[in-house]
């Protein structure tokens, strides 16, 4: 190994090693020299970053990830029971619209009931007080049909006594026309 | 000297220290490590640091990071594997974020190392055995058994199925160490291919629009496998620690 150490760094020596260190004519990846310091260095550090993720990083992640998933779980729950509380506040509502549909609807069919009743008795009164005046009118109707039918005897006799005074030359009497009159007027 | 390939991988040391006769300085590559893990860390926290319920935009990353690292281990390992989530999400992002440090030009890429993946595979498979034992005895060791076998065929089998755990923590190492290496290499050979041949005259710099063309087309594809290769480190982390989880097949 010494020897072949030796040839390489003899082969080296025209490209050059920095610092002049030991044993730089090596592959440096297979420079046995340098493990011990790569390997504290590397316990070190690695140790370092391997407590800092398990003791601060990795528990703070798994904190959030977790409060997040327990917010929106809550959240869902929150959400469906206001969903549930908005369903009941329909069912109330459609409920309470019904009832009231029912309600007014039987106000109306009260109110029409009395509308019509209270209807009824008005025609019935004016349907009586119309036939009252009716028997009223018909009465003076026959009074004044009386009347004049006795009046239609006096003006027959006065047509027939002008008639026949015109006819004949004014040689009958009032009297006989009156007769005769009352005569024709029997048959 | 700057168009060599390999100094990119080449290790500096910016602070020597020697512990016990090792030399552990503090080179460039720890400090890549370092800046990794500041800037995700720091990314990390300070994103989330507002717990916000509806999330912002860096938060809503680090989320979808969590997210996506968490349903992959859950789909693959069960709601068990969960308690190595920290292990796997660790593994991603530091892979992740390692990788993606590495395409700025003039940075060093930790994970071109081997002896870096290495490491991170021995801490899976480590893990995977540790767990194993611990929680089926030697109830672990039916992962070499497939269940309903006959024990003729069984000790071919058996054989086989060593073989391949033992090629595991190989093929979950070189995987990731090979691909960053290789990708850094074609990158820089590529783009140097430009710089010579816009040397070379007229004509050079006509010629030079080829290796820039696949230089940009080549970026764009290490982009993604730096996100390939963490991710499939993931995944397999999470495939190997379910077999400690159940065992039999």
């Amino acid at each position: 190994m010494a020897a072949t150490k030796e040839q390489e760094t003899g082969t080296n020596s025209e490209v050059g090693t920095p610092g002049g260190q030991e044993g730089g004519g090596v592959f440096p990846p297979f420079d046995s020299s340098t493990f011990a310091s790569q390997l504290l260095w590397l316990a070190i550090t690695f140790g370092l970053f391997y407590y800092l993720m398990s003791k601060v990083v990795l528990p703070r992640i798994s904190d959030i990830l977790e409060v997040r998933s327990d917010r929106i779980a809550q959240d869902i729950e929150e959400a469906n029971r206001l969903k549930q509380e908005s369903d009941e506040a329909i069912a109330a509502y459609e409920q309470e619209l019904a009832e009231a549909k029912s309600k007014a609807h039987a106000i109306a069919t009260e109110a029409s009931d009395k509308a019509k009743a209270e209807a009824e008795n008005y025609r019935q009164k004016v349907e009586a007080e119309l036939s009252a005046k009716l028997a009223t009118a018909e009465d003076k109707i026959a009074e004044i049909k009386q009347a004049a039918l006795s009046e239609v005897g006096s003006i027959a006799e006065d047509t027939a006594a002008v008639m026949v005074n015109e006819l004949l030359g004014g040689k009958v009497s009032k009297a006989d026309v009156t007769a005769a009159v009352k005569q024709a007027g029997r048959s | 000297m700057a168009t060599d390939p390999i100094q990119q991988f080449q290790i500096i040391k910016l602070l020597p220290l020697e512990v016990a006769g090792f030399d552990v300085s503090f080179t460039n590559s720890a400090l890549f490590m370092v800046a990794t893990v500041a800037l995700s860390s720091a990314f990390l926290i300070f994103s989330t640091s507002g717990r916000g319920l509806i999330p912002g935009r860096a938060q809503s990353v680090s989320e979808i990071a969590y997210e996506f690292i968490a349903g992959l281990l859950r789909q693959s390992a069960g709601s068990e594997g969960m308690k190595f989530f920290p292990l796997v999400f660790s593994l991603f992002v530091f892979i992740l974020i390692a990788n993606l440090f590495g395409m700025f030009p003039y940075f060093f890429t930790i994970t071109s190392h081997i002896i870096i993946t290495v490491a991170l595979a021995m801490l899976v498979i480590g893990t995977v055995i540790i767990y194993g034992f611990w929680r089926n005895g030697l109830g672990f060791l039916k992962l070499f058994v497939p269940g309903g076998v006959s024990p003729i065929l069984a000790a071919v089998i058996v054989p086989i199925e060593v073989l391949s755990f033992i090629s595991r923590p190989l093929s979950l190492s070189v995987r990731l160490f090979a691909n960053m290496l290789a990708g850094h290499i074609i990158l820089k050979v590529f783009a140097g291919f430009v710089v010579a041949l816009s040397g070379m005259g007229f004509v050079g710099i006509f010629a030079s629009v080829l290796p820039l063309a696949f230089t940009v087309a080549l970026t764009a594809l290490e982009f993604l496998v730096a996100f390939l290769q963490a991710y499939v480190f993931a995944v397999l982390t999470c495939m190997y620690l379910n077999d400690a989880i159940h065992p039999s097949h």
